[in-house]
């Protein structure tokens, strides 16, 4: 079946068998290796990519059902090498050690934060509870998540106020 | 690595185009909604449709809306919208404490309303919520509509009455003064399905019980319903006496299995403390005792 997705801002059209799923589509069909295929359950989250505006487990979802709609990856995140927020959170506060689910996880708190700018620790928990990590006992991400919210969209001269009044965690 | 089988795939764009391919393709075809019970049994090969006709594109049946005196949902609402509606939550907490115990976050996002209901997994959680508020739910086919009780819409494990060539569309719950309703659910971690949960909904004409439903997740209840003990409870006070025996009649008339999620009698333990509990839930919110949006506890 021939379909078109947007993924990341570029339109793709394949031909596809119904029965793929949309993770696969994305690694094997266009070479979008950052989302990670993981239990295949929809159990552990390491497929979270956003379909249009909405999280969601690509190994649960057809590639077919994407036709016509937008997909958004880890790919996305940065611009050029500027990472997002949400990317040097978790390279700050160590949010994560083999790296297997964090792809999901910073898409899923990429959303959260553009949501929620302000989560409390426990929304983070919320957030993320359908994702699993055997890292990190999700503390570190957990902070991570509120490092960028508190480094998101801020002015520079903010950012680093904050930081020379030891502000964050 | 688990992939469905061969399948054909259908987009429908209207109830009706759904219809027509039903009647095309029937009985070798399915819904897809969501697709997160379907596509997991499809991997399975505990389904095999020959034909997924997907109505993700028909826009007029996610909906959230009070026509007159009844909340409405349509089939393709999602989780998580159930979930954000304040119209569900005031009118019926119910759904609130149930669908923050449905899967995740990312899961409830892109599940639907009428695939889990049509899935009629015996540990779903809505079926239960629906039935202690004495839903009732529009199918259609190609003969017109029909409306079904929610205590009548379920046939068993993985059957409703939804036949090969007709789709549910829509769930209306009926809004009363006086009434108050809860659910908990036991499960072993975060997200996953319960060992053993109940919902209740109680309406209360002065310090008597006008009416009320019990719905049982997960433990062998027939049409997810505590049917004796919503009958001992009519027309009794609402006080402790009276919601402590109706969770020892909830705990003796339903019939858990045993098995990796627990032993039998433990189930029946839990079915006689949730049941308690949510009663008391109900008859507390009912009387204005909690604040909206709480969790019962």
């Amino acid at each position: 079946m021939k379909i078109t997705v947007t993924v990341n801002g570029a339109d793709y059209a394949r031909d596809v068998e119904p029965r793929l799923l949309l993770i696969h589509f994305l690694r094997d069909e266009l070479g979008l290796t950052g989302s990670h295929w993981g239990c295949d359950t929809s159990n552990c989250g390491a497929c979270v990519v956003w379909l249009d505006e909405t999280p969601v487990k690509s190994c649960t979802v057809l590639a077919v059902m994407a036709d016509g709609r937008r997909v958004t990856t880890v790919e996305a995140l940065a611009i050029g090498t500027a990472l997002d927020p949400v990317q040097e959170a978790f390279a700050v506060c160590h949010g994560l050690q083999c790296g297997f689910c964090t792809p999901g996880m910073m898409m899923t708190a990429r959303w959260l934060l553009d949501h929620n700018p302000d989560p409390t620790p426990e929304e983070v928990r919320e957030a993320i509870s359908g994702q699993v990590c055997r890292c990190t006992g999700y503390e570190n991400i957990v902070r991570s998540v509120l490092w960028a919210a508190k480094h998101d969209g801020p002015a520079e001269d903010e950012v680093a106020a904050d930081e020379a009044s030891g502000g964050h965690q | 690595m688990q992939v469905p089988a061969q399948v054909e795939y259908e987009k429908a764009a209207s109830v009706q185009h759904a219809l027509a391919l039903l009647a095309r393709y029937a009985p070798g075809a399915r819904i897809l909604a969501g697709g997160h019970s379907l596509i997991p049994m499809m991997k399975l090969r505990l389904a095999q449709p020959e034909v997924l006709i997907d109505i993700n594109g028909i826009g007029s049946l996610r909906y959230i809306e009070r026509v007159g005196g009844e909340l409405r949902i349509g089939a393709l609402a999602r989780h998580a919208d159930l979930l954000a509606a304040p119209m569900a939550g005031d009118h019926f907490t119910i759904l609130h404490d149930a669908e923050a115990v449905i899967a995740d976050p990312v899961v409830r996002n892109w599940g639907t309303i009428g695939g889990s209901l049509c899935q009629a997994d015996p540990s779903e959680d809505l079926s239960a919520a629906f039935a202690a508020l004495k839903g009732s739910m529009i199918v259609q086919g190609p003969d017109g509509s029909r409306e079904v009780s929610a205590r009548a819409f379920h046939t068993g494990p993985y059957e409703t009455v939804v036949g090969p060539a007709e789709m549910l569309t829509e769930i209306r719950l009926p809004i009363r003064r006086d009434s108050g309703s809860a659910y908990l659910k036991v499960c072993r971690r975060a997200g996953d399905w319960a060992i053993g949960a109940a919902g209740a909904a109680v309406w209360l004409s002065g310090g008597l019980i006008a009416d009320v439903g019990i719905g049982l997740t997960a433990v062998g209840a027939a049409h997810f319903v505590a049917a004796e003990a919503e009958e001992f409870l009519l027309g009794r006070p609402a006080d402790e006496e009276s919601f402590a025996r109706a969770g020892e009649m909830a705990a003796e008339h339903c019939n858990p299995p045993s098995d990796q999620r627990g032993p039998a009698d433990y189930k029946r333990h839990l079915v006689c403390e949730l049941t308690t509990r949510v009663l008391r839930a109900s008859v507390r919110r009912a009387r204005g005792l909690e604040p909206a949006g709480g969790r019962a506890p």
